[in-house]
């Protein structure tokens, strides 16, 4: 054969610092095989360290997890972390982890994604998947501007916020995700900001332990594309809504909340409710029989000749 | 041959109730053993319009509408008007004698106006009922079956409606019994039941047996049918059903399913699978086997949503950027489909890549008599070299060898021989990877997140590419039907098999013309060998197809360089009758044409 094959063109790759036995979890358990690729300061090397550490402290296996992504420079987060991950096509990551989680329910369904992704291309996904509850938890690094295609203006950025795309600043409204995804019917609703990744990590965790569809918008500065956002922009500005006493079961404080921009942007949970069921609650075909992509193939002889009878 | 072949034809506005006593006279024609075949013409309106209903039965098979009408049941003047003057002698037409007036009509074509106000009241649609009662009667069926399939037709809403109907219909019977005259021959009865169904009933009764257990669609005609199947069967046979909120959302739902290690399907129409061609990519790249289903329609763009036609071969054969393996069949009958999802399914499971149906209106929603021992259900299930979690897989245990969390022993895309790679499921310990639509190395790393490398890319171009090398030898080549040494042969692809059949025959017969006829199945891969071999050795090939500019007259000629002496296409909306192909021939073999485009007599 004339291919090269993967240990002739690069150096294996590095096994990871310490090897845990099989069973035994560490922090580092969840370090993906690559380093990431984003740029020094980004705010995604936040939300990964958030959700690695969310996942470890929740005692999550890596193979019990799958992280699922679209395309962006926040999408290639599931390359970066070690649980089954898929990186799919742009803005679809929550329509295929939606697929995967209804074909196997026991697995912790985590879609990660960028602004551009959620909100633009992927936006009618996002506005089904919300009313529809599906179980899983949807992280958007948030930086109101497309990254990985180099700086042009985004669903969230701000009206007037010059990007290559809009030299003479933007004429549109921006998306706001908070108020969207509560008239949409989200069941868990937060905000996080990369600055302050220890409350992230209790964001995440609380998503990841919701029974329903969760949204974490995450105020994840680009560095090298977003000179207006920044982390410099964000830190006086962010008021941690817990710190607040915001009481997320309040429907109409929420959506005050979430409105709130400007000198004072509140992160935390803004929405909660648990009296809703799930999808996968509300599908019989899940009540038994545990992951339909677990089932045996194949139609039992007398559902056959029940279907054949129907013909006749 | 065939002893009776007889057609009945009913149409009227849609709203009219044409569907009910198609259906009844389907189900009693099955039931008697005979043989039949039903195409509805219809628009995309819910009332008004012009619906017409062929269903044409005989002792033998049959495959498509035929070309000709026995009976004419016309439910309003606008039918009347349309079709009794295509009628010819020997047939009759049966019709409400207070309020339809017949028109021209050819020598010895029997009017019989029955009197409905009389025979069923005041019930709305009673007349349906009345006139297949007489239509049995004159063709000679007895009543009973009559009455048997009336209790089942109406039981849900109850014994008095059942008797009601009953009543006319028995008034109906007794009506033509002493006032018309019936056929001088008798429908036989058949060797043993049959069953009727239409083509989605049969891939999606596919489906089922291949073991889907994700199905998601959007609706859109004429794939529906599949859609509303599936969801009427979810619950009872364990089947995920969703309608999604856009083909987009259904392609990539059903590429995470399958991810997951479902099988998962799912079907559309030239437009929603239009929406879904990005992610059929991905399907391709992720290596991630699923079955989609195009049952094509007019198009382009909203089309003529509730005609047929087979002009979405090079859309299909283009679908997805890039380069990669995928498998394409265009089924030829209602059975067909339903024998090729599990087969399909078979080859996607093996060579991990997309696997697209191009079926068409005109198999998708016929109806078809069907030998339930054709549909046999327990079919065979190879899933190829997948990974399940011990002891989980009701597939066959595949003992893990991998533990811990962070094994880099297993590569998801390694760089095989066959270029297939095991294929490990979400949930399974130690075999944790990254499954990217980048392009990306044997583990499944991303290779634009390390660097880009010429030699990895082609590698993994290969890799895959190498899949497709071995299909070929495990799907059936086209076979000639017919005599070797034939003036003529004709070339058709997909859903026409039947009537190119048929039409054979008829050249045969009336007219003294020796054609055969190589029926095209599997377009990717093709068997451009077998197929150049076969035409090669012909003295006059024309290609037979339902669309305007020779689609698959251009593939063959770019697959094989063989370019054919002659075509027939229509692309009117309806489907070839025999007739068409019968004259399309005579006029090809005179020198008047090379490519010849029947018209439509019947205006529908
Ligand atoms: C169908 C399609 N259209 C466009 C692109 C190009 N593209 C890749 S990422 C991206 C925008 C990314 O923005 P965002 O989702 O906000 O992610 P970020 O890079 O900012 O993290 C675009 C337009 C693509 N990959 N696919
Ligand atoms: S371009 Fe922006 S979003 Fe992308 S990696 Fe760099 S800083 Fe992060
Ligand atoms: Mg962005």
């Amino acid at each position: 054969m004339t291919t090269a094959t993967i240990s002739e063109v690069v150096p294996p790759v590095p096994a990871p610092a310490t090897a845990p036995q099989p069973g035994e979890l560490t922090k580092d358990t969840y370090k993906g095989k690559i380093h990431p690729d984003w740029c020094p300061g980004c705010g995604d090397f936040s939300v990964l360290s958030a959700l690695q550490t969310a996942l470890f402290e929740l005692g999550l296996k890596p193979h019990q997890v799958a992280v699922i992504s679209g395309i962006g420079c926040s999408s290639n987060l599931p390359g970066f972390i070690n649980t089954y991950g898929m990186h799919t096509l742009h803005g679809r990551g929550i329509a295929v982890g939606t697929g995967l989680k209804l074909a196997n329910h026991d697995l912790k369904v985590i879609c990660t994604g960028g602004d551009g992704d959620g909100y633009g291309i992927g936006g009618n996904h996002f506005l089904h998947i919300m009313r529809r509850n599906v179980d899983l938890t949807y992280i958007v690094m948030d930086n109101q501007i497309y990254g990985l295609t180099t700086g042009q203006v985004s669903p969230t950025s701000v009206k007037g916020m010059k990007t290559k795309t809009t030299p003479h600043g933007s004429v549109e409204n921006p998306i706001n995700p908070i108020p969207l995804a509560m008239v949409g019917g989200a069941t868990y609703i937060a905000r996080a900001f990369s600055g302050k990744q220890k409350h992230m990590v209790e964001i995440i965790k609380g998503a990841i332990q919701h029974k329903g569809f969760s949204l974490v918008d995450v105020f994840s500065p680009c560095v090298t594309y977003n000179k207006d956002n920044t982390y410099q922009w964000f830190n006086p500005r962010v008021k941690i809504l817990e710190e607040q006493g915001h009481d997320p079961t309040d429907f109409h404080k929420a959506m005050d909340k979430g409105y709130m921009w400007g000198d004072e942007i509140p992160i935390g949970l803004f929405w909660k409710r648990t009296d809703l069921p799930t999808l996968e609650d509300l599908e019989p075909v899940l009540h038994e029989g545990g992951p339909l992509a677990y089932r045996k193939l194949g139609i039992p002889e007398d559902q056959a000749k029940a279907l054949i009878a129907e013909l006749m | 041959m065939a002893t009776v072949d007889f057609a009945i034809g009913i149409g009227g506005e849609a709203g009219q109730g044409i569907a009910t006593p198609g259906d009844i006279l389907a189900r009693i024609f099955a039931r008697r053993g005979l043989h039949l075949n039903a195409y509805n013409a219809y628009q995309s309106i819910i009332r008004g319009g012009h619906t017409f209903l062929t269903i044409r039965a005989s002792d033998q098979p049959v495959t498509n509408m035929g070309d000709k009408l026995d009976v004419l049941i016309p439910l309003n003047q606008d039918t009347m008007n349309r079709h009794l003057k295509l009628l010819r002698g020997g047939a009759c037409v049966i019709y409400d004698g207070d309020k339809l007036k017949p028109g021209e009509h050819a020598a010895g074509v029997q009017l019989c106006p029955m009197p409905m106000k009389q025979l069923c009241g005041t019930s709305k649609l009673g007349g349906n009922t009345v006139a297949i009662a007489a239509t049995l009667q004159m063709i000679g069926i007895e009543f009973e079956p009559l009455e048997q399939v009336l209790t089942r037709q109406f039981k849900k809403k109850g014994d008095a409606v059942i008797a009601e109907n009953v009543n006319m219909a028995r008034a109906g019977y007794e009506y033509a019994t002493t006032n018309f005259k019936a056929f001088p021959v008798k429908a036989p009865r058949g060797a043993k039941p049959l069953g009727i169904v239409t083509g989605n009933q049969a891939t999606a009764l596919g489906g089922a047996a291949a073991g889907v257990k994700f199905y998601a669609a959007y609706p859109m005609s004429p794939s529906t049918g599949v859609l509303m199947w599936m969801a009427a069967h979810a619950r009872q046979l364990g089947i995920m059903v969703r309608q999604v909120e856009d083909e987009i959302g259904v392609m990539n739902m059903v590429i995470g399913a399958a991810h997951a290690g479902c099988r998962a399907m799912c079907a559309t129409s030239g437009g929603g699978f239009a929406l879904m061609s990005e992610a059929i990519g991905m399907s391709g790249m992720i290596e991630t086997p699923i079955v989609c289903v195009d049952v094509q329609r007019a198009g382009p763009a909203t089309g003529v949503p509730t005609k047929t036609e087979q002009g979405d071969l090079w859309q299909i054969l283009g679908a997805g950027q890039g380069d990669y393996p995928r498998i394409i069949v265009a089924p030829t009958s209602q059975v067909d489909l339903f024998k090729i999802i599990p087969e399909l399914f078979n080859l996607v499971d093996k060579y991990q890549c997309p696997g697209l149906v191009l079926a068409d209106l005109l198999i998708s929603e016929g109806t078809s008599s069907v030998d339930p021992a054709e549909l046999d259900l327990n079919v065979k299930i190879d899933r190829g070299e997948i990974i399940f979690p011990n002891g989980t897989s009701g597939n066959g245990e595949t003992p893990n060898p991998f533990g811990g969390y962070n094994d880099n022993a297993y590569l998801r895309y390694k760089n095989t021989e066959s270029g297939i790679s095991p294929r490990a499921v979400p949930g399974t310990p130690g075999h944790i990877h990254i499954a990217a639509t980048d392009e990306h190395d044997e583990d499944g790393t991303l290779i634009s997140d390390e660097f880009t490398n010429p030699a990895k890319r082609r590698m993994m171009v290969e890799k895959r590419a190498r899949k497709m090398q071995t299909v070929l030898s495990q799907i059936a080549p086209p076979k000639l039907y017919g005599p070797e040494n034939a003036q003529v042969t004709l070339v058709g692809w997909g859903s026409t098999e039947g009537v190119i059949r048929e039409s054979i025959a008829k050249l045969a017969g009336d007219e003294g013309i020796v054609a055969n006829h190589l029926q095209i199945k599997w377009i990717v891969p093709f068997h451009a060998d077998e197929i150049a071999r076969i035409l090669g050795r012909s003295k006059r090939v024309i290609i037979v197809e339902n669309n305007y500019s020779g689609q698959f007259a251009r593939y063959l000629r770019s697959e094989t360089g063989f370019k054919a002496h002659g075509h027939i296409r229509k692309y009117d909306g309806e489907p070839f009758m025999p007739h068409h192909i019968v004259d399309a021939v005579k006029e090809q073999i005179t020198g008047r044409a090379e490519v010849s485009v029947p018209e439509h007599e019947i205006l529908v």
